[in-house]
Protein backbone atom coordinates (compact mmCIF):
# COMPACT_ATOMS: atom_id res chain seq x y z
CA UNK A 1 0.00 0.00 0.00
CA UNK A 2 2.94 2.65 0.63
CA UNK A 3 4.91 1.50 -1.87
CA UNK A 4 1.72 2.09 -4.18
CA UNK A 5 1.31 5.83 -2.71
CA UNK A 6 5.00 6.29 -3.07
CA UNK A 7 5.01 5.43 -6.58
CA UNK A 8 1.61 7.43 -7.08
CA UNK A 9 3.22 10.86 -5.44
CA UNK A 10 6.28 10.31 -7.28
CA UNK A 11 5.30 10.09 -10.19
CA UNK A 12 3.41 13.22 -10.05
CA UNK A 13 6.04 14.85 -8.05
CA UNK A 14 8.36 13.98 -11.70
CA UNK A 15 5.64 14.85 -14.18
CA UNK A 16 4.91 18.03 -12.77
CA UNK A 17 8.44 19.27 -12.20
CA UNK A 18 8.82 18.36 -16.02
CA UNK A 19 5.60 19.93 -17.26
CA UNK A 20 6.50 23.42 -15.15
CA UNK A 21 9.53 23.78 -17.56
CA UNK A 22 7.66 23.08 -20.90
CA UNK A 23 4.56 25.73 -20.44
CA UNK A 24 4.50 28.82 -22.52
CA UNK A 25 1.83 30.16 -20.35
CA UNK A 26 3.43 31.41 -16.81
CA UNK A 27 -0.05 30.57 -14.62
CA UNK A 28 -0.09 26.98 -15.82
CA UNK A 29 3.73 26.63 -14.75
CA UNK A 30 2.72 28.55 -11.44
CA UNK A 31 0.30 25.92 -10.90
CA UNK A 32 2.15 22.76 -11.61
CA UNK A 33 4.72 23.55 -9.29
CA UNK A 34 2.10 23.68 -6.09
CA UNK A 35 0.69 20.27 -7.59
CA UNK A 36 4.47 18.57 -7.60
CA UNK A 37 4.76 20.30 -3.83
CA UNK A 38 1.62 18.87 -2.70
CA UNK A 39 2.67 15.49 -4.08
CA UNK A 40 5.87 15.92 -2.22
CA UNK A 41 4.21 17.24 0.98
CA UNK A 42 2.50 13.55 0.28
CA UNK A 43 6.04 11.75 0.19
CA UNK A 44 6.52 13.06 3.23
CA UNK A 45 3.55 11.70 4.90
CA UNK A 46 4.48 8.11 3.87
CA UNK A 47 8.06 9.34 5.66
CA UNK A 48 5.94 9.74 9.17
CA UNK A 49 6.72 13.13 8.91
CA UNK A 50 2.98 14.79 9.18
CA UNK A 51 4.58 18.19 10.80
CA UNK A 52 7.21 18.59 7.71
CA UNK A 53 4.20 17.36 5.43
CA UNK A 54 1.71 20.59 6.20
CA UNK A 55 4.72 22.92 6.81
CA UNK A 56 5.58 22.17 3.36
CA UNK A 57 2.22 23.14 2.26
CA UNK A 58 1.62 26.13 4.28
CA UNK A 59 5.02 27.67 3.01
CA UNK A 60 6.00 26.50 -0.32
CA UNK A 61 2.55 25.78 -2.08
CA UNK A 62 0.77 28.41 0.52
CA UNK A 63 2.73 31.23 1.08
CA UNK A 64 5.78 31.56 -1.27
CA UNK A 65 3.50 30.32 -4.51
CA UNK A 66 0.65 32.42 -3.86
CA UNK A 67 3.16 35.46 -4.12
CA UNK A 68 4.30 34.34 -7.84
CA UNK A 69 0.84 34.30 -8.42
CA UNK A 70 0.64 37.13 -7.28
CA UNK A 71 3.12 38.60 -9.77
CA UNK A 72 2.24 36.68 -12.27
CA UNK A 73 -1.13 38.33 -12.75
CA UNK A 74 -0.01 41.64 -11.30
CA UNK A 75 2.43 41.82 -14.31
CA UNK A 76 -0.02 40.38 -16.82
CA UNK A 77 3.12 38.17 -18.04
CA UNK A 78 1.71 37.25 -21.63
CA UNK A 79 2.49 33.50 -22.18
CA UNK A 80 5.69 32.87 -24.94
CA UNK A 81 4.60 33.26 -28.48
CA UNK A 82 5.47 30.13 -30.70
CA UNK A 83 8.79 30.95 -32.84
CA UNK A 84 10.11 33.88 -30.69
CA UNK A 85 12.76 31.67 -29.62
CA UNK A 86 13.91 28.80 -32.48
CA UNK A 87 17.56 28.49 -31.51
CA UNK A 88 19.58 25.43 -32.79
CA UNK A 89 20.68 22.89 -30.24
CA UNK A 90 23.45 23.68 -28.20
CA UNK A 91 23.73 26.95 -29.62
CA UNK A 92 23.68 28.69 -26.08
CA UNK A 93 23.95 32.46 -26.84
CA UNK A 94 25.46 35.40 -24.82
CA UNK A 95 26.46 35.40 -21.02
CA UNK A 96 23.44 34.12 -18.85
CA UNK A 97 23.11 31.33 -21.35
CA UNK A 98 26.38 30.10 -20.70
CA UNK A 99 26.44 30.65 -16.69
CA UNK A 100 23.23 28.80 -16.84
CA UNK A 101 24.92 25.45 -18.73
CA UNK A 102 27.66 25.77 -16.51
CA UNK A 103 25.29 25.54 -13.26
CA UNK A 104 23.62 22.81 -14.83
CA UNK A 105 26.81 20.85 -15.05
CA UNK A 106 27.80 21.54 -11.84
CA UNK A 107 24.14 20.05 -10.28
CA UNK A 108 24.44 17.05 -12.57
CA UNK A 109 27.69 16.22 -10.92
CA UNK A 110 26.52 16.98 -7.42
CA UNK A 111 23.51 15.04 -8.40
CA UNK A 112 25.27 11.86 -9.76
CA UNK A 113 27.89 12.13 -6.60
CA UNK A 114 24.87 12.16 -4.52
CA UNK A 115 23.01 9.63 -5.82
CA UNK A 116 26.25 7.18 -5.93
CA UNK A 117 26.83 7.39 -2.53
CA UNK A 118 23.30 6.73 -1.85
CA UNK A 119 23.84 3.23 -3.14
CA UNK A 120 26.98 2.79 -1.17
CA UNK A 121 25.20 3.13 1.74
CA UNK A 122 23.38 -0.02 3.45
CA UNK A 123 19.63 0.38 2.95
CA UNK A 124 17.66 0.46 6.50
CA UNK A 125 15.26 3.35 7.52
CA UNK A 126 15.04 3.88 10.82
CA UNK A 127 11.27 2.92 10.83
CA UNK A 128 11.09 2.55 14.56
CA UNK A 129 11.71 6.02 15.87
CA UNK A 130 10.63 7.93 12.56
CA UNK A 131 7.68 8.92 14.42
CA UNK A 132 9.77 10.14 17.78
CA UNK A 133 12.55 11.79 15.90
CA UNK A 134 9.46 14.02 13.40
CA UNK A 135 7.63 15.28 15.63
CA UNK A 136 7.50 18.88 16.40
CA UNK A 137 9.13 19.02 19.91
CA UNK A 138 11.76 16.66 18.88
CA UNK A 139 12.26 19.01 15.40
CA UNK A 140 11.96 22.52 17.58
CA UNK A 141 14.56 21.12 20.09
CA UNK A 142 16.93 20.16 17.35
CA UNK A 143 16.53 23.20 15.35
CA UNK A 144 17.50 25.59 18.69
CA UNK A 145 19.85 23.35 20.48
CA UNK A 146 22.13 21.96 17.84
CA UNK A 147 21.08 24.31 15.06
CA UNK A 148 20.51 27.04 16.68
CA UNK A 149 23.88 29.17 14.96
CA UNK A 150 22.65 27.73 11.62
CA UNK A 151 19.05 28.70 11.94
CA UNK A 152 20.26 31.74 13.13
CA UNK A 153 22.16 32.51 10.32
CA UNK A 154 19.15 32.12 7.91
CA UNK A 155 17.06 34.48 9.25
CA UNK A 156 19.93 37.06 8.93
CA UNK A 157 20.28 35.97 5.21
CA UNK A 158 16.68 36.16 5.05
CA UNK A 159 16.55 39.98 6.52
CA UNK A 160 19.18 40.76 4.38
CA UNK A 161 17.35 40.00 1.34
CA UNK A 162 14.31 41.24 2.33
CA UNK A 163 16.13 44.63 3.06
CA UNK A 164 17.52 44.54 -0.36
CA UNK A 165 14.24 44.23 -1.76
CA UNK A 166 13.09 46.65 -0.49
CA UNK A 167 15.79 49.26 -1.56
CA UNK A 168 15.94 47.69 -5.10
CA UNK A 169 11.21 48.63 -4.82
CA UNK A 170 11.91 51.89 -3.05
CA UNK A 171 11.70 54.47 -5.67
CA UNK A 172 14.80 57.52 -5.55
CA UNK A 173 13.18 60.27 -2.68
CA UNK A 174 15.65 62.86 -4.80
CA UNK A 175 14.60 61.47 -7.91
CA UNK A 176 13.14 64.58 -10.40
CA UNK A 177 9.33 63.59 -10.00
CA UNK A 178 7.21 64.76 -13.31
CA UNK A 179 5.91 67.64 -11.36
CA UNK A 180 9.86 69.15 -11.45
CA UNK A 181 10.18 68.72 -14.81
CA UNK B 1 -16.59 -3.63 8.76
CA UNK B 2 -16.55 -3.88 12.13
CA UNK B 3 -18.95 -1.66 14.73
CA UNK B 4 -15.95 1.35 14.96
CA UNK B 5 -15.54 1.83 11.79
CA UNK B 6 -19.17 1.74 10.31
CA UNK B 7 -19.20 4.75 13.39
CA UNK B 8 -16.35 6.61 12.21
CA UNK B 9 -18.40 6.79 8.80
CA UNK B 10 -21.42 7.57 9.49
CA UNK B 11 -19.43 10.65 11.57
CA UNK B 12 -17.38 11.52 8.51
CA UNK B 13 -21.45 11.52 6.18
CA UNK B 14 -22.95 13.41 9.20
CA UNK B 15 -20.30 16.10 8.91
CA UNK B 16 -20.17 16.73 5.56
CA UNK B 17 -24.26 16.28 5.21
CA UNK B 18 -24.35 19.22 8.16
CA UNK B 19 -21.31 21.22 6.47
CA UNK B 20 -23.95 21.54 2.93
CA UNK B 21 -27.05 22.02 5.50
CA UNK B 22 -25.17 24.80 7.12
CA UNK B 23 -24.84 26.50 3.71
CA UNK B 24 -28.37 27.06 3.25
CA UNK B 25 -29.51 27.40 6.67
CA UNK B 26 -26.50 30.91 6.71
CA UNK B 27 -28.00 32.17 3.72
CA UNK B 28 -31.70 32.21 5.41
CA UNK B 29 -29.90 33.27 8.64
CA UNK B 30 -28.13 35.79 6.95
CA UNK B 31 -31.31 37.07 4.78
CA UNK B 32 -33.21 37.46 8.08
CA UNK B 33 -30.85 39.03 10.27
CA UNK B 34 -30.01 41.27 7.51
CA UNK B 35 -33.97 42.02 7.40
CA UNK B 36 -34.31 42.42 11.31
CA UNK B 37 -31.14 44.75 11.42
CA UNK B 38 -33.13 47.10 8.78
CA UNK B 39 -36.61 46.86 10.45
CA UNK B 40 -37.80 44.45 7.60
CA UNK B 41 -39.18 41.22 7.77
CA UNK B 42 -37.16 39.12 5.05
CA UNK B 43 -37.91 36.27 3.18
CA UNK B 44 -41.58 35.25 4.72
CA UNK B 45 -42.96 33.68 1.18
CA UNK B 46 -41.78 30.12 0.67
CA UNK B 47 -42.58 27.95 3.21
CA UNK B 48 -43.76 28.74 7.15
CA UNK B 49 -41.61 31.85 8.35
CA UNK B 50 -39.47 31.83 5.14
CA UNK B 51 -37.63 28.70 5.70
CA UNK B 52 -37.97 26.97 2.25
CA UNK B 53 -36.20 29.98 1.11
CA UNK B 54 -33.04 28.18 0.82
CA UNK B 55 -34.33 25.11 -0.69
CA UNK B 56 -36.13 27.56 -3.55
CA UNK B 57 -32.74 29.49 -3.52
CA UNK B 58 -31.16 25.81 -4.49
CA UNK B 59 -33.26 25.21 -7.36
CA UNK B 60 -33.31 28.63 -8.75
CA UNK B 61 -29.26 28.42 -8.96
CA UNK B 62 -29.59 24.70 -10.70
CA UNK B 63 -31.91 25.70 -13.50
CA UNK B 64 -29.67 28.84 -14.82
CA UNK B 65 -27.90 28.85 -17.61
CA UNK B 66 -24.08 27.74 -17.13
CA UNK B 67 -22.24 30.71 -18.90
CA UNK B 68 -18.66 31.18 -19.54
CA UNK B 69 -16.95 33.87 -21.38
CA UNK B 70 -15.41 32.77 -24.73
CA UNK B 71 -12.29 34.72 -23.82
CA UNK B 72 -11.84 32.68 -20.57
CA UNK B 73 -9.31 29.80 -19.79
CA UNK B 74 -12.10 26.95 -19.57
CA UNK B 75 -9.92 25.09 -17.46
CA UNK B 76 -8.86 27.19 -15.01
CA UNK B 77 -12.71 28.47 -15.05
CA UNK B 78 -14.27 25.19 -14.15
CA UNK B 79 -11.65 24.18 -11.49
CA UNK B 80 -11.47 27.83 -9.32
CA UNK B 81 -14.90 26.51 -8.12
CA UNK B 82 -13.85 23.26 -7.82
CA UNK B 83 -10.76 24.19 -6.07
CA UNK B 84 -12.33 26.57 -3.47
CA UNK B 85 -15.65 24.18 -2.25
CA UNK B 86 -13.34 21.67 -1.88
CA UNK B 87 -10.95 23.52 0.26
CA UNK B 88 -13.89 24.57 2.37
CA UNK B 89 -15.22 20.78 2.83
CA UNK B 90 -11.73 19.48 4.02
CA UNK B 91 -10.38 22.15 6.65
CA UNK B 92 -13.15 20.90 8.21
CA UNK B 93 -12.13 17.26 8.55
CA UNK B 94 -9.98 17.78 11.48
CA UNK B 95 -12.62 19.88 13.81
CA UNK B 96 -14.27 18.12 16.39
CA UNK B 97 -17.20 18.95 17.55
CA UNK B 98 -17.94 16.81 20.44
CA UNK B 99 -16.65 14.73 23.32
CA UNK B 100 -15.98 11.17 22.68
CA UNK B 101 -19.05 9.08 22.69
CA UNK B 102 -20.42 5.76 22.31
CA UNK B 103 -23.70 6.59 20.99
CA UNK B 104 -25.84 5.38 24.02
CA UNK B 105 -23.76 2.40 24.57
CA UNK B 106 -24.68 1.34 20.87
CA UNK B 107 -20.55 0.97 20.84
CA UNK B 108 -17.58 -0.76 22.75
CA UNK B 109 -15.24 1.49 22.03
CA UNK B 110 -15.63 5.51 21.83
CA UNK B 111 -15.77 7.12 18.64
CA UNK B 112 -14.32 10.60 17.82
CA UNK B 113 -16.92 13.14 16.56
CA UNK B 114 -14.19 14.23 14.05
CA UNK B 115 -13.86 13.28 10.46
CA UNK B 116 -10.28 12.76 10.79
CA UNK B 117 -7.75 13.09 14.40
CA UNK B 118 -4.57 14.53 13.19
CA UNK B 119 -1.89 15.36 15.49
CA UNK B 120 -1.38 19.08 13.70
CA UNK B 121 -4.46 19.39 12.92
CA UNK B 122 -4.24 23.40 13.25
CA UNK B 123 -1.59 23.42 10.89
CA UNK B 124 -3.86 21.60 8.63
CA UNK B 125 -6.40 23.52 9.00
CA UNK B 126 -4.00 26.46 7.94
CA UNK B 127 -2.65 24.54 5.29
CA UNK B 128 -5.87 23.64 3.49
CA UNK B 129 -7.13 27.46 4.16
CA UNK B 130 -3.92 28.75 2.20
CA UNK B 131 -5.10 26.49 -0.97
CA UNK B 132 -8.53 27.74 -1.03
CA UNK B 133 -6.84 31.28 -2.02
CA UNK B 134 -6.04 29.63 -5.27
CA UNK B 135 -9.34 28.91 -6.26
CA UNK B 136 -10.39 32.84 -5.79
CA UNK B 137 -7.33 34.16 -7.22
CA UNK B 138 -7.87 31.58 -10.45
CA UNK B 139 -11.67 32.56 -10.73
CA UNK B 140 -9.90 35.80 -11.24
CA UNK B 141 -7.64 35.63 -13.81
CA UNK B 142 -9.27 32.57 -15.49
CA UNK B 143 -12.52 34.84 -16.31
CA UNK B 144 -10.28 37.25 -18.19
CA UNK B 145 -12.18 39.92 -17.02
CA UNK B 146 -11.45 43.43 -15.34
CA UNK B 147 -13.39 43.08 -12.55
CA UNK B 148 -12.46 39.26 -11.50
CA UNK B 149 -8.80 39.97 -12.05
CA UNK B 150 -9.12 43.46 -9.27
CA UNK B 151 -10.95 41.00 -7.27
CA UNK B 152 -8.50 38.16 -7.14
CA UNK B 153 -5.65 40.38 -6.97
CA UNK B 154 -7.46 41.91 -3.60
CA UNK B 155 -8.17 38.98 -2.40
CA UNK B 156 -4.72 37.34 -2.60
CA UNK B 157 -2.99 40.45 -1.19
CA UNK B 158 -5.43 40.69 1.75
CA UNK B 159 -5.02 36.68 2.35
CA UNK B 160 -0.77 36.93 2.33
CA UNK B 161 -1.77 40.02 4.69
CA UNK B 162 -3.92 38.43 7.52
CA UNK B 163 -2.56 35.12 7.19
CA UNK B 164 0.57 35.83 9.40
CA UNK B 165 -1.78 37.91 12.31
CA UNK B 166 -3.75 34.41 12.22
CA UNK B 167 -1.29 32.20 12.31
CA UNK B 168 0.87 34.23 15.01
CA UNK B 169 -2.32 34.33 17.33
CA UNK B 170 -3.19 30.18 16.48
CA UNK B 171 0.95 30.08 17.98
CA UNK B 172 0.05 31.63 21.38
CA UNK B 173 -2.90 29.21 21.79
CA UNK B 174 -0.82 26.17 20.71
CA UNK B 175 2.04 26.74 23.57
CA UNK B 176 -0.66 27.96 26.39
CA UNK B 177 -2.15 24.36 25.37
CA UNK B 178 1.17 22.48 24.57
CA UNK B 179 -0.31 20.73 21.59
CA UNK B 180 -1.21 21.05 17.55
CA UNK B 181 -4.36 18.79 18.30
CA UNK B 182 -7.49 20.57 18.19
CA UNK B 183 -8.59 17.66 20.59
CA UNK B 184 -6.29 18.52 23.20
CA UNK B 185 -6.50 22.00 23.00
CA UNK B 186 -10.02 21.60 23.95
CA UNK B 187 -9.47 19.03 26.63
CA UNK B 188 -7.15 21.41 27.93
CA UNK B 189 -9.79 23.65 28.74
CA UNK B 190 -12.11 21.75 31.02
CA UNK B 191 -12.92 23.01 34.18
CA UNK B 192 -13.40 25.99 35.96
CA UNK B 193 -11.19 28.73 37.68
CA UNK B 194 -12.45 30.31 40.94
CA UNK B 195 -12.18 33.72 41.20
CA UNK B 196 -12.35 35.08 44.56
CA UNK B 197 -12.43 31.62 45.58
CA UNK B 198 -16.15 31.55 44.98
CA UNK B 199 -17.14 32.65 41.27
CA UNK B 200 -16.40 29.82 38.68
CA UNK B 201 -15.01 31.03 35.38
CA UNK B 202 -14.68 28.72 33.21
CA UNK B 203 -10.77 27.34 31.92
CA UNK B 204 -11.40 29.34 28.25
CA UNK B 205 -8.72 30.71 26.44
CA UNK B 206 -10.61 33.87 25.96
CA UNK B 207 -9.64 34.62 29.91
CA UNK B 208 -6.07 34.31 28.67
CA UNK B 209 -6.42 35.51 25.37
CA UNK B 210 -8.76 38.58 24.38
CA UNK B 211 -6.24 40.22 22.43
CA UNK B 212 -5.30 36.66 20.61
CA UNK B 213 -9.06 36.37 20.39
CA UNK B 214 -9.63 39.46 18.77
CA UNK B 215 -7.00 39.19 16.73
CA UNK B 216 -8.23 35.78 15.37
CA UNK B 217 -11.48 36.75 14.60
CA UNK B 218 -10.11 39.79 13.01
CA UNK B 219 -8.14 37.80 10.74
CA UNK B 220 -10.68 35.23 10.32
CA UNK B 221 -13.15 37.93 8.75
CA UNK B 222 -10.54 39.14 6.23
CA UNK B 223 -9.94 35.06 5.45
CA UNK B 224 -13.36 34.60 4.49
CA UNK B 225 -13.43 37.79 2.77
CA UNK B 226 -16.91 39.44 4.72
CA UNK B 227 -17.56 42.29 5.59
CA UNK B 228 -15.91 44.75 6.60
CA UNK B 229 -13.29 43.14 4.35
CA UNK B 230 -14.94 42.50 1.44
CA UNK B 231 -13.13 43.70 -0.73
CA UNK B 232 -12.50 41.11 -3.44
CA UNK B 233 -16.25 41.48 -4.13
CA UNK B 234 -16.84 44.77 -3.81
CA UNK B 235 -19.98 45.36 -4.95
CA UNK B 236 -20.15 49.24 -5.81
CA UNK B 237 -16.40 49.17 -7.09
CA UNK B 238 -15.87 45.75 -8.82
CA UNK B 239 -19.56 44.71 -9.58
CA UNK B 240 -19.38 41.40 -7.62
CA UNK B 241 -15.70 40.56 -7.73
CA UNK B 242 -13.87 37.49 -8.29
CA UNK B 243 -16.88 35.55 -9.30
CA UNK B 244 -18.20 38.36 -11.61
CA UNK B 245 -18.34 35.83 -14.46
CA UNK B 246 -19.81 32.68 -13.27
CA UNK B 247 -23.76 31.75 -13.14
CA UNK B 248 -25.58 29.20 -12.20
CA UNK B 249 -23.71 26.53 -9.98
CA UNK B 250 -20.39 27.38 -9.88
CA UNK B 251 -21.40 30.60 -8.74
CA UNK B 252 -22.84 28.34 -5.94
CA UNK B 253 -19.96 26.71 -5.21
CA UNK B 254 -18.25 30.07 -4.36
CA UNK B 255 -21.43 30.60 -2.52
CA UNK B 256 -21.52 27.57 -0.39
CA UNK B 257 -17.60 27.87 -0.08
CA UNK B 258 -17.52 31.19 1.44
CA UNK B 259 -20.31 30.29 4.16
CA UNK B 260 -18.74 26.94 4.80
CA UNK B 261 -15.39 28.40 5.30
CA UNK B 262 -17.18 31.28 8.43
CA UNK B 263 -18.48 28.13 9.90
CA UNK B 264 -15.40 26.19 10.13
CA UNK B 265 -13.72 29.66 11.44
CA UNK B 266 -16.52 29.58 13.66
CA UNK B 267 -15.70 26.12 14.75
CA UNK B 268 -12.02 26.73 14.86
CA UNK B 269 -12.49 29.65 17.57
CA UNK B 270 -14.72 27.59 19.77
CA UNK B 271 -12.20 24.82 19.68
CA UNK B 272 -9.42 27.28 20.19
CA UNK B 273 -10.66 29.86 22.57
CA UNK B 274 -14.21 29.24 23.96
CA UNK B 275 -13.69 25.76 25.52
CA UNK B 276 -15.62 23.73 22.57
CA UNK B 277 -17.97 21.33 23.55
CA UNK B 278 -17.28 22.25 27.40
CA UNK B 279 -20.07 24.31 29.34
CA UNK B 280 -22.63 23.82 32.33
CA UNK B 281 -25.31 22.22 33.08
CA UNK B 282 -25.25 19.52 29.83
CA UNK B 283 -23.16 15.91 30.86
CA UNK B 284 -20.42 15.58 28.58
CA UNK B 285 -22.10 13.62 26.19
CA UNK B 286 -24.07 16.05 24.91
CA UNK B 287 -21.47 18.55 24.53
CA UNK B 288 -22.21 19.24 21.11
CA UNK B 289 -25.13 20.90 21.94
CA UNK B 290 -22.86 23.54 23.78
CA UNK B 291 -20.69 23.66 20.61
CA UNK B 292 -23.38 24.35 18.25
CA UNK B 293 -24.74 27.14 20.46
CA UNK B 294 -21.18 28.62 20.71
CA UNK B 295 -20.56 28.36 16.74
CA UNK B 296 -24.15 29.68 16.00
CA UNK B 297 -23.19 32.77 18.52
CA UNK B 298 -20.27 33.55 16.69
CA UNK B 299 -21.89 33.16 13.28
CA UNK B 300 -24.61 35.49 14.40
CA UNK B 301 -22.10 37.75 15.68
CA UNK B 302 -20.43 37.55 11.59
CA UNK B 303 -23.81 38.39 10.41
CA UNK B 304 -24.05 41.43 12.93
CA UNK B 305 -21.14 42.76 11.68
CA UNK B 306 -21.53 42.77 7.99
CA UNK B 307 -24.29 44.89 8.81
CA UNK B 308 -23.33 47.11 11.29
CA UNK B 309 -20.01 48.20 9.71
CA UNK B 310 -18.75 49.99 6.56
CA UNK B 311 -16.44 48.47 4.45
CA UNK B 312 -13.01 50.09 4.76
CA UNK B 313 -10.85 51.39 2.29
CA UNK B 314 -7.98 49.16 0.72
CA UNK B 315 -5.66 51.21 1.85
CA UNK B 316 -6.59 51.18 5.24
CA UNK B 317 -7.36 47.57 5.29
CA UNK B 318 -3.75 47.13 4.17
CA UNK B 319 -2.21 49.69 6.99
CA UNK B 320 -4.29 48.06 9.50
CA UNK B 321 -3.25 44.50 8.86
CA UNK B 322 0.68 45.18 8.57
CA UNK B 323 0.92 47.83 11.06
CA UNK B 324 -1.77 46.85 13.68
CA UNK B 325 -2.88 43.61 13.68
CA UNK B 326 0.72 42.01 12.99
CA UNK B 327 2.74 44.16 15.68
CA UNK B 328 0.16 43.30 18.14
CA UNK B 329 -0.54 39.33 17.53
CA UNK B 330 3.81 39.37 17.56
CA UNK B 331 3.52 41.33 21.06
CA UNK B 332 0.70 38.66 22.30
CA UNK B 333 2.88 35.54 21.15
CA UNK B 334 5.93 37.26 23.12
CA UNK B 335 4.54 38.50 25.88
CA UNK B 336 2.95 34.39 25.97
CA UNK B 337 5.90 32.71 25.32
CA UNK B 338 7.88 34.84 28.95
CA UNK B 339 4.31 33.86 30.71
CA UNK B 340 4.68 30.48 29.91
CA UNK B 341 8.34 30.19 30.59
CA UNK B 342 7.75 32.10 33.49
CA UNK B 343 5.42 30.38 34.97
CA UNK B 344 6.69 27.02 33.80
CA UNK B 345 3.28 25.83 32.59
Amino acid sequence: MDALFFWIFAAVTVVASLLVVGQRNPMYSVLLLIVSFAALSGLYVLLNAPFMAVVQIIIYAGAIMVLFLFVVMLLNVRSEEDGAETRRPFDFGPGPRKFGAVLALVLAVQLIWALRRIAEAPFAPAAANAAEQTSVTAIGLRLFREYAFAFEATSVLILVAMVGAVILARRDPHAPTRKDQ
Amino acid sequence: MSAALIAQLVVIGFTFFMLLNSAAVLVLMERKVAAFIQQRLGPYRVGPWGTMQPLADIIKLMMKEELRPKSADAFLFYLAPILCATAAFAAFAVVPFGADTTFFGLLDEPVKLMAADVNVALLVIFAITSMGVYGIVLAGWASNSKYSLLGGLRSSAQMISYELSYGLSLAAVIMLAGSLSLREVVGAQAGYWHLFGVLPIPKWYVFLQPLGFFIFMTAGVAETNRAPFDFPEAEQELVAGYHTEYSSMTFALFFMAEYINMVTVSAVAVNLFLGGWHGPFLPEWLGWIWFLVKVFALLFFYIWMRWTLPRYRYDHLMEFGWKWLLPAATLNLLVTAGVVIWMGW
